[in-house]
């Protein structure tokens, strides 16, 4: 194939460079701004699908890594959370085909609950990660990341931020696409099987893999040196490079394509050509620090660049060392659930009924906002359940009574069981009130699917989840289905009725999200995108 | 470097067709021959927020955003949006709002009606244009959105 250029987002880059390198399999959940890449691949011909959460999604990758195909599995930056555990032992076990893991963070929460810098995560688990600028390198990187994953024959990750996920630029698709493989399966007992005995030369193996990649041609074509000025040199990555490169048009720049392993042998290099040498970064001093600890003395930003995104004129005030508060920028209009929007109701009803919410992430959590300051509490994905647990526990008998937990379908299917479980087994002498918010997808993200819905990721028909049935078998006293818009007073009976006794009890309120409805209609008459 | 690129910046509340107003002028500046880069912020814009897309094209573009004040075209499809990107303008920002189409009213073709008001100073080519909005728009669509792009552009002649 002839290359072929084409505008593309960071997101669909890395889904074309998925597919031709004939991944058997894209998995995650839908998080902002890691989204649009496994929607992309399942566009373009790719094998994609939702998992229920973060972490099933790594550990069916691990699967299709440890049988030999290839794999990419996506999230947004909390998501990592969520799948750390398969991650910190899976760079243990290692893998035969390549394991890719993209996490997407959102330094200035364009939407999201915190501003965590996931590069900690690949120091944290030992393990390589490559940081693509625009949506080229996202491509390109992509490509790179299944070399060095089956090379070196452990997972890697790609880390995106918003402004390289969501902003789109010129790609050159140069890759031929590769079908997917099979493979025949092989024993490997004693490097898939983490008991201590097989753990610990795995942990030593682990330690040296590092070292090897950190010496290895491969990581070290990724460091890009740009020779300019010798008054200034600047050592960045990702989209700090773009910022940079405008603000700083004379300078000396070395880009580090891979940020961990850290490739000190390029840095002093660098540093000893320059007369003064900064490292600007988003997020966390994490590169200035990693540096330094290795002995070469640079220049950190200054602690008020530890937040929010940065520009062009924020690169150039971080150079000057200029702290001066920035204008703030004019606020937009602020988000608010759609006239119409089903969760309306629900939480008029809690309002109303002046409950304490402890709430979760979705749309509804702008129930938090007027008129119906209806949500008190929102920490992640699933807290709802187990934070109101413990309110109740700590709270006198009459505001215990008023706790209520506010959950998403997609939500409860992603960490909501857990909290049901632990609901009706340690459940508190008040008895509690569950109420999930099924409008029969993940509006949020904009509308994906999931295992309680009845379709896959390309809309076609699956196997459905029934979440009132699993409710009742999980042992809740109570479980009741109602439409809060049309039977708005048997609603309102009913929450009171619950949090006056003292049974676990859940109600689903169930109605279609309005853009759902939409999207389907659109979907039926052939117009599915 | 700055003036060897053109930086555009699209804003309104979502379901206005910001987005897709930006990509089709990203497209039109690539098809045209330069480099360019697209950014947006659309948080949560299914609930009528604030959104809006930086559009910038040159020889060569770095970031993907336009520094504050530095948007040498600032297209607005909700009056309100002016005011939000006030710290990106100049004095010699061309601001574009609705107001500039007189008495057209393109209803659900504005994003296009301000792309051709836009296109009075951009001058790109229009048969360029024309294809772009032929391949997006299907059947009749196709030709009311020209049409809305010609009354757009001559509005601001
Ligand atoms: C661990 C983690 N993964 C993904 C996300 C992104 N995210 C936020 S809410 C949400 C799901 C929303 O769906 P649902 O609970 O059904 O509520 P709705 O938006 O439909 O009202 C997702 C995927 C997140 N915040 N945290
Ligand atoms: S997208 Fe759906 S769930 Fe979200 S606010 Fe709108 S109607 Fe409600």
């Amino acid at each position: 194939m002839a290359s072929e250029k084409i505008i593309l987002s960071g997101d669909e880059a890395v889904a074309e460079a998925a597919l031709c390198c004939g991944v058997n399999l894209g998995v995650g959940y839908p998080g902002t701004p890691s989204t649009e890449v496994l929607e992309h691949l399942s566009k373009i011909g790719g094998k994609a699908q939702w998992a229920p959460n973060e972490k099933v999604a790594l550990e069916v990758g691990a699967g299709v890594g440890f049988g030999g195909g290839r794999t990419i599995v996506t999230m947004k930056h909390v998501g990592l959370n969520v799948a750390a555990d398969p991650l910190f032992t899976l760079a243990y076990t290692g893998t035969k085909g390549a394991i890719v893991v993209l996490v997407a963070d959102d330094p200035g929460m364009a939407s999201s609950q915190n501003e965590q810098d996931n590069r900690n995560y690949a120091k944290a688990a030992k393990l390589p990660m490559l940081e693509p600028s625009d949506s080229q390198e996202a491509y390109d990187f992509m490509i790179r990341a299944v070399e060095i994953s089956e090379k070196f024959q452990i997972p890697v990750m790609l880390r995106m931020t918003t402004r390289v996920c969501h902003s789109k630029c010129i790609v050159d698709r140069w890759k031929p696409v590769e079908q997917p493989k099979v493979f025949d399966f092989e024993l490997a007992v004693k490097e898939r099987v983490m008991v201590p005995a097989f753990a610990k030369p795995a942990h030593v193996r682990l330690e040296d893999k590092m070292k090897q990649i950190a010496a290895s041609a491969e990581a070290n074509v990724l460091a890009q040196k740009e020779t300019g000025s010798a008054d200034l040199g600047i050592i960045c990555s990702g989209i700090s490079y773009q910022h940079v490169k405008e603000a700083f048009p004379e300078a000396s720049v070395l880009k580090l394509g891979l940020t961990w392993p850290l490739l000190i042998e390029p840095v002093k290099e660098f540093v000893s050509g320059v007369k003064r040498c900064v490292v600007v970064e988003e997020g966390d001093k994490f590169l200035a620090e990693a540096i330094r600890a290795a002995g070469v003395e640079v220049e950190a930003k200054a602690d008020a660049f530890l937040f929010g995104e940065l520009s062009v004129s924020r690169v150039k005030k971080l150079v000057a060392g200029d702290t001066t508060p920035e204008p703030a920028a004019a606020p937009g209009r602020p988000p608010q659930l759609c006239p119409g929007c089903p969760h309306r109701k629900s939480f008029e009803g809690l309002r109303d009924l002046n409950c304490i919410v402890s709430g979760d992430i979705g749309c509804y959590t702008l129930g938090t906002l007027p008129p119906f300051n209806a949500m008190h509490t929102t920490v992640c994905m699933g807290a709802s359940i187990g934070v109101a647990l413990g309110l109740r526990r700590s709270l006198k008998e009459e505001d215990a009574r008023r706790v209520v937990s506010v959950i998403g379908d997609s939500t409860f299917m992603h960490s909501g069981l857990t909290g049901v479980a632990e609901m009706v087994y340690n459940r508190p002498a008040t008895g509690h009130l569950l109420v999930i918010l099924d409008n029969s997808t993940t509006a949020m993200t904009g509308l994906q699917e999931h295992s309680a819905t009845g379709r896959y990721l390309n809309m076609e028909p699956a196997n459905q989840i029934n979440i009132e049935a699993v409710c009742r078998a999980m042992g809740v006293d109570h479980v009741d289905v109602i439409d809060t818009t049309v039977e708005h007073e048997r609603y309102m009976a009913l929450v009171k009725e619950r949090l006056a006794s003292n049974d676990v009890s859940i109600i689903i309120a169930k109605r279609p999200c309005i853009l759902q409805i939409k999207k389907l209609a659109k979907f039926q008459k052939g117009g599915a995108k | 470097m700055s003036k060897a690129v053109t930086n555009v910046l699209f804003a309104g509340i979502g379901g206005q067709g910001i987005i897709l107003a930006s990509d089709l002028l990203s497209e039109m500046a690539f098809r045209c021959g330069f480099d360019v880069k697209k950014s947006e912020i659309h948080g949560m814009s299914q609930r009528g927020g604030s959104v809006s897309g930086d559009v910038r094209f040159g020889e060569k573009v770095y970031s993907p955003m336009i520094p504050a004040g530095e948007a040498d075209y600032l297209v607005v499809l909700s009056e309100d949006q002016v005011e939000v990107c006030k710290n990106m303008v100049n004095e010699n920002t061309v601001i574009l709002t609705p107001a500039v189409l007189g008495d057209f009213d393109p209803g659900k073709s504005l994003n296009v009606a301000m792309l051709g008001a836009l296109n009075a100073g951009l001058k790109l080519d229009k048969e360029i244009w024309f294809g772009l909005l032929r391949e997006h728009f299907k059947g009749e669509l196709a030709e009311i959105n020209i049409a809305a792009f010609e009354r757009g552009e001559a509005s601001v002649k």
